[in-house]
């Protein structure tokens, strides 16, 4: 909403500084974005007269323009389409900044030669002077616009830029942006008159109105102007108009546009010899009804829409557009104005439906009050009469289904106090409710009755009054307390420290946190995911995505990690380590998604060298592995690793993690074939945990193993096993001597002399008791243990 | 006459003290520690033969051993200290490092940017007495909106473009992807009765178009406290204190009215912009204040939605955005760098 002060002043004496007028608007929740000087940047640019339009001799499409700046004349080429003698327009001297019409850009105009004829200024466009986007042709200045007086004085105004949030529909008016003023700055407002003469035969006699769907629309108030004269409103209109954004078209569209804007309220003038059977009615539209809008467009209709007809068809949408059939033109006589009030919510989907938001639409959707129909149907009919040299009929037909008691409010004292912290005297209550308009009463011993005014929909219940106390005295005022009370137990939150620890961890393993987008595409699952389980499990679509890449909630971390280390491959060599925790989204039938907080990571690259290069050795599987062993390792949980299988792994090179006997992760190689889908060319591994299945099992306390006061025997054991024989399962053997303290692998070996199919393991053991020191034949006698169960369950031979 | 221990100890004396003197490492030094004062030296032959002397003889070469032993063994230490001195000077004088050479690489981790400013926003609050619940990302519109006050064709929708699950019951889609974390009042709400002090942080969707200050998915925090005697004085002091512990106790804060469909009365809470110190730069739209979240009094109709009686308990609620604490804590221009997940970015931090 763009309020210039000139217009605002005519309702309220402006007793503060611009800046500082913006700072307690926005303070009390009017916000002002901007504070514009219209002008500012108008050097060399002047008011001028149009004295004469010639054919350009060497152009079909462009004129010579000659024009009067007061005293000296100049002729200069022009396109623009409008450009008549007799107009008033802005010109611009050579060097005067301007906006481009084709760049948008600010530019300095220079004097040109435009198809051989010299051109030394320019007739200027809205948007070339920044008032507008409008560049389809120059601006035209009111009548009495003072030739050679500089533009910048002629227009120049300070214009308020406010953002007005959903609940203020008031504030869409110069006249609710005056309130607020008033109140800010303790003085009062002055109304708009609206009383003029009725001349004309009464209304009723001419015309009916019907509201038909009561519901959608609680008032409808219809005046009648006949004998007008269409032309231009006057300068003073038309500047406020411009100022406010608005381009003026005729003095009858004019007044309908600026009374909105001056009190909130639309409305919509028709043509009244183009409303067939001398009858309005408000109804739903029927199903297949179309109408043609003043935009020109084709609008199908629906039964959920409502329509204002006359006694044949729809004439306009209500609330949105009126018809092209009963627009007012040049050749209208009669006037039937309308003022009215519509269902909100109703608005709003019609609005939706039709794809087509007005500043109408914009103000009904809010939540008008009913009650402002009148004051705007009063306002704009004294315009027209004074303006457009209107004859008023006698009344105005006012059909009223849905008038509501005026809004009072019982405020208790300490409701105010709960709510804000803070005890007001009654006084500093009374007058601010009054200054906004409000009416209150103090009802002894402990109670306000607050009257709301017809304009503030928004204030219904004992909460919204103390939030205008608040806003006008200042959030400022309000005192700040540190909470009381008792703090609530503290509940368990086992998944979120889990996930955060695994943060944590991984982190500390070196690897490096990413956050990636939580949708994606049916392309990228397609390459990390089987298809059938694509097919049996579809991933959550998006109704309304913003772009194919981002349109289903993804089912795996997986793919955003390979795009996201591809694209940094591009820039990056040596090791790379990733990992993200997120969730991942499982549909279900009839219900929200399961949410899996999820864990992925990928490793990549070549391992560092003293100097952190890549030193020519790619990581492998033992290197991504030792990401896992750390973080199952620091969260207590003892996992076992196993041959496993994925579609996006290297059979073969995949091992599943598994957690008492249930598989929890997996870690493997990334197929070359999957990895060149993400234009990855070198190896790639990658590891996945499903968090939630850990959740019961960590968050125990370790116990502790107590330290041995006696030495430990520490000695090499190497063997020779078939290469089928995993070292989980020699070490688990191993392990399960009870003077075992201890059992490292330190080496594994293949090839001569050892034989072929066969493999060596090398182990370091350390044999310690908790009670005493071992002796020679205890540490014997284990070893032989040790190796007899090699023998027999895994084939083991002692490696001479 | 002179005695025949006498004229050994001389030889001993003489010999270990030649000895001694080319002793240049702690080796050499104690195999002459062992040879000349072990236990099976010459010297302590002679002192353990001693008993077997006359007594004149016992007298003479007795002290001439006892001496000769306190003289080696003050020459020992001598040397000993000589040869620690030695040590600690070719270490000091040994070789001059270039101390500009860069250290052996650690494999170093990190947290994402959004990670490090979100547990620092949780931890701001938690040390308040606040406890972290976290819910679903994907919400019903119920939650999302209608329990908050945002009914269907209600203008405020306007404030949220929501990202719709194509899911489709009663010719409505009623499941989305949540646009603010605001439904976790809801939800926490109808698991507990007052006291509550909750932050509930977590991703949030919007059908936006993404430019240097929008992005489609963010992450924010949003808090509620009810009790019986919460005011807009406590929603005060509870998050200007949170803004102070975050961006230092010198940085001003401003509360001003704004608009939110779920708390009466609305309010936003500004800081004086970190960049410029208030005088008004580009980042602050020459304001000199920075808006950072929203927040106030938790509406009536919202707490009668959980079935809490709003006569006897107020709240406040507030809800901010981690990208933007993140932007201007780290003066960070274009929100988007956060999910493109450039190394050469996330490395920074």
């Amino acid at each position: 909403m763009r309020v210039p002060l000139k217009w605002l002043q005519e309702y309220v004496d402006i007793n503060l500084p611009p800046g500082e007028l913006g700072r307690r608007l926005t303070m009390a929740g009017t916000e002002v974005n901007t504070i514009l000087t219209a002008g500012r940047d108008w050097e060399k640019i002047s008011v001028a007269e149009v004295v004469d339009v010639a054919p350009h001799p060497n152009a079909d499409r462009l004129r010579l323009a000659t024009v009067d700046l007061g005293g000296e004349q100049m002729t200069v080429v022009c396109g623009a389409p409008n450009v008549a003698a007799g107009q008033k327009v802005a010109f611009a001297r050579v060097g005067a900044e301007l906006i481009d019409g084709h760049t948008s850009e600010p530019t300095i105009l220079k004097a040109a030669r435009i198809r051989g004829v010299e051109s030394a200024g320019m007739v200027c466009s809205e948007k070339e002077l920044g008032l507008s986007d409008y560049h389809e042709g120059i601006l035209v200045l009111p009548e009495d616009a003072p030739v050679g007086v500089p533009l910048g004085q002629y227009l120049g105004d300070t214009i308020l830029d406010l953002d007005i949030t959903p609940n203020r529909p008031d504030c869409l008016s110069v006249l609710g942006v005056a309130r607020e003023v008033a109140a800010l700055s303790g003085v009062s407002v002055r109304e708009p008159p609206v009383d003029y003469q009725e001349l004309g035969r009464p209304i009723k006699e001419r015309l009916s109105v019907e509201i038909a769907d009561r519901d959608l629309c609680p008032r409808y108030c219809a005046a009648l102007i006949e004998g007008v004269q269409i032309g231009p409103s006057p300068p003073w209109m038309q500047e406020r108009l411009l100022a406010a954004d608005v381009r003026p078209i005729s003095n009858v569209v004019d007044v309908t546009n600026y009374v909105m804007l001056e009190v909130g309220q639309p409305l919509h003038a028709f043509d009244f010899s183009l409303i067939s059977g001398r009858k309005i009615i408000v109804r739903r539209a029927r199903p297949g009804e179309v109408l043609v809008t003043l935009d020109g467009t084709e609008r199908p209709l629906n039964r959920d829409m409502l329509v204002i007809a006359d006694a044949k068809e729809a004439v306009a949408v209500a609330g949105l557009m009126g018809g092209a059939a009963s627009e007012v033109t040049e050749n209208t006589t009669a006037i039937l104005l309308e003022s009215a009030n519509f269902n909100p919510a109703n608005i709003r989907r019609t609005s939706t439906g039709l794809k087509l938001r007005t500043d109408a639409s914009a103000r009904f959707e809010k939540g008008l009050s009913p009650e402002l129909a009148m004051v705007g149907i009063r306002r704009a009919a004294r315009l027209m009469v004074e303006l457009a040299t209107g004859r008023a009929a006698e009344g105005i037909i006012d059909v009223y289904p849905g008038k509501r008691r005026e809004t009072r409010i019982t405020v208790t004292q300490e409701r105010l106090r709960r709510v804000l912290g803070l005890q007001l005297p009654t006084l500093q209550v009374r007058q601010t409710l009054i200054s906004l308009g409000f009416g209150c009463r103090w009802v002894p011993p402990d109670r306000y009755v607050v009257r709301v005014p017809y304009w503030r929909t928004d204030v219904r219940i004992p909460d919204d009054v103390a939030e205008e106390l608040a806003r006008i005295i200042g959030y400022d005022e309000l005192p700040i307390t540190s909470l009381g009370g008792a703090i609530p137990p503290a509940q368990p939150q086992p998944s979120r420290e889990l996930r955060e620890g695994v943060r944590d961890i991984l982190a500390t393993a070196g690897m490096q946190e990413v956050i990636t987008y939580s949708l994606t595409n049916l392309d990228s699952l397609a390459k990390v995911l089987p298809p059938e389980e694509l097919s049996q499990h579809p991933p959550l679509r998006v109704a309304n995505p913003m772009s194919h890449q981002q349109e289903y909630l993804r089912t795996t971390l997986r793919a955003s990690l390979l795009e996201t280390l591809a694209s940094n491959l591009r820039h990056r060599q040596g090791r790379i380590a990733l990992f993200e925790v997120a969730r991942v989204y499982l549909p279900r039938p009839e219900e929200l998604p399961q949410e899996v907080e999820s864990l992925a990571g990928v490793v990549t690259g070549d391992r560092p060298d003293r100097w952190g290069q890549p030193r020519g050795e790619p990581v492998d599987l033992y290197d991504v592995k030792a990401y896992l062993v750390f973080l199952f390792g620091r969260l207590g949980l003892a996992v076992s690793y196993h041959d496993g299988e994925d579609f996006a792994l290297v059979p073969g090179r995949t091992a599943e993690v598994r957690l008492d006997g249930q598989r929890v992760g997996l870690v493997g190689q990334v197929h070359p074939r999957v990895a060149a889908a993400f234009d990855i060319e070198q190896d790639v591994y990658l590891f996945e945990v499903n968090l939630e299945t850990l959740v019961p099992q960590v968050g125990k306390p370790r116990i502790y193993q107590p330290l041995s006061r006696f030495p430990a025997v520490e000695e090499d054991i190497a063997i020779v096993v078939d290469e089928g024989v995993t070292a989980a399962q020699v070490q688990a053997i191993i392990e399960a001597f009870p003077l075992v303290q201890r059992a490292a692998l330190f080496d594994v070996y293949t090839g001569p002399p050892v034989a072929a199919g066969k493999k060596s393991l090398a182990y370091s053991v350390a044999y310690q008791s908790l009670d005493h020191t071992l002796s020679d034949a205890e540490v014997n006698r284990e070893r032989r243990g040790i190796l007899d169960r090699l023998s027999r369950e895994v084939g083991a031979v002692l490696r001479g | 006459m002179t005695l025949p221990q006498l004229q050994e100890l001389k030889e001993i004396e003489d010999k270990a003290k030649t000895e001694l003197a080319a002793v240049s490492d702690e080796e050499t030094l104690e195999f002459w520690r062992i040879t000349y004062l072990g236990r099976r030296s010459r010297l302590n032959l002679i002192l353990r033969g001693l008993a077997s002397l006359p007594l004149e003889e016992r007298r003479q070469v007795g002290a001439a051993a006892n001496r000769l032993r306190s003289e080696l063994e003050e020459l020992l230490s001598q040397r000993q200290a000589q040869l620690r001195e030695a040590a600690v000077t070719a270490v000091v004088e040994g070789g001059h490092l270039d101390v500009t050479l860069p250290g052996r690489p650690l494999t170093i981790g990190r947290l994402h940017p959004v990670t490090q400013v979100l547990r620092d926003i949780l931890d701001a609050f938690v040390s308040m007495g606040f406890q972290v619940f976290e819910g679903p990302e994907v919400e019903w519109d119920y939650y999302n909106f209608e329990a908050v006050r945002i009914p269907k064709d209600h203008p405020a929708r306007d404030m949220w473009d929501t990202l719709w699950v194509d899911y489709v019951r009663n010719e409505e889609y009623p499941m989305l992807l949540r646009t603010h974390t605001s439904p976790m009042q809801i939800r926490v709400m109808e698991q507990m009765q007052p006291p509550v002090r909750i932050v509930s942080p977590g991703k949030c969707y919007r059908h936006e178009a993404t430019d240097p200050t929008h992005e489609w998915m963010h992450t924010q925090v949003e808090g509620l406290a009810v009790d019986e005697n919460i005011s807009m004085a406590d929603l005060k002091g509870t998050l200007y204190e949170f803004a102070r512990r975050l961006f230092g106790r010198e940085r001003r804060v401003r509360f001003r009215c704004d608009y939110f469909p779920f708390v009466e009365p609305g309010a936003d809470m500004s800081i004086d912009c970190p960049l410029c110190d208030g005088q008004g730069c580009r980042a602050c739209n020459n304001s000199g204040w920075i808006e950072i979240l929203g927040a106030g009094m938790v509406h009536p109709e919202v707490l009668a939605n959980v079935g809490y009686d709003a006569e006897r308990y107020t709240g406040f609620a507030f809800g901010l955005g981690v990208e933007r604490v993140a932007m201007l804590r780290h003066g960070i221009e274009d929100i988007r760098l956060f999910y493109a997940n450039d190394l050469r970015f996330l490395e920074q931090f």
